[in-house]
């Protein structure tokens, strides 16, 4: 390979930092997981508890909406650097997933 | 640079799965595909809400009487917990312990069995009470939505489990890296996914 990446010689102080650095950060993802659980609770006991449909479905798909960005932004890195080429893709996807949907559910009919 | 060169704690960069321009590529070129994916998963949304409850005239199934929330609840919880599981077996692929994180994907992998077990014993469920693919325009929606997502699923482990074999005696490098790091953000896909066909299909299908 023709590409060559820069050894890497990290002082033991940098290498403990760095190491606790992560650790930091998988708390912070047990947090985010803790958040997902939860939302996922609310979302089941909104349906489970038979409020009305009008104050159910938007509340859900408000929290379906939450639980995907922790999962992007968290468990999947794009709240990390060198991420926006990788936001832009999605955004682009999103976009064109909603419209997809919008077009389908006011458009179709039987 | 040899792809194959060892490492140690102290010489692994701080984000292997894009240190080689190849680990580059393949990221940029994956999370294209998650983009595309979304696109795939969101016209077969759009097709099962437009097509939800409908079928032949006297047709007997809807999703307000045919999904049950409680297995639902485990497949979610079970997805859910796999995600966090290879959140792990990254964590430990940065911190360079190939043992931690080949033992994280191993839990990783079954869960995700049992999350299709699960489904295969939903589906199965189903055509056996009469609500086979063919029966409405409904079920065909249904089918292709959630067996879709199933499938990924499949692929997933298939993936998952392939590079943990092929890997199992070579230990983690330059070249693998970007590979096992690619598979996780890929089953963090699927549980995107999932989020949205508990919500869309069985949470609103229940509440009619």
């Amino acid at each position: 390979m023709a590409h060559d990446t820069h050894d890497i010689h990290r002082s033991r102080t940098e290498f403990e930092f760095i190491k606790k650095k992560r650790a930091t950060e998988m708390r912070g993802q047990l947090t985010s997981f803790a958040m997902m659980i939860f939302l996922t609770l609310i979302a089941f006991t909104l349906v489970a508890a038979d409020f009305s449909n009008y104050l159910i479905v938007p509340i859900i798909l408000l929290l379906a909406a939450i639980q995907v960005v922790l999962q992007l932004y968290n468990f999947m890195h794009m709240s990390n650097k060198g991420h926006g080429m990788m936001a832009f893709f999605m955004f682009s996807g999103i976009f064109v997933a909603f419209t997809i949907v919008l077009t389908m559910v006011t458009i179709v009919w039987w | 640079m040899d792809l194959n060169k060892r490492y140690t704690p102290q010489t692994w960069p701080d984000h292997p799965e894009t240190a080689t321009l190849e680990g580059k590529n393949k990221f940029v070129g994956f999370w294209l595909l998650l983009a595309a994916e979304t696109v795939t998963f969101a016209s077969l949304f759009a097709t099962y809400l437009a097509l939800k409850d409908k079928g032949p005239s006297g047709m007997e199934f809807s999703a307000s009487g045919l999904f049950e929330l409680p297995l639902v609840f485990a497949m979610t919880m079970i997805l859910l917990t796999s995600s966090l599981t290879s959140v792990y077996a990254m964590y430990h692929m940065k911190n360079h312990n190939f043992k931690a994180m080949q033992a994280w994907l191993g839990i990783t992998v079954l869960l995700g069995l049992a999350f299709l077990g699960l489904e295969i014993y939903e589906f199965n469920h189903y055509v056996h009470l009469g609500f086979g693919f063919t029966n409405s325009a409904f079920s065909s929606a249904f089918y292709v939505l959630v067996g879709t997502h199933g499938a990924h699923v499949v692929f997933g482990l298939s993936w998952f489990i392939a590079l943990m074999l092929r890997n199992a005696k070579r230990g983690l490098n330059m070249y693998n890296a970007p590979k096992f790091y690619l598979a996780a953000l890929y089953w963090h896909f699927i549980d995107v996914v999932w989020v949205f066909i508990f919500t869309v299909v069985y949470l609103m299908g229940v509440i009619g």
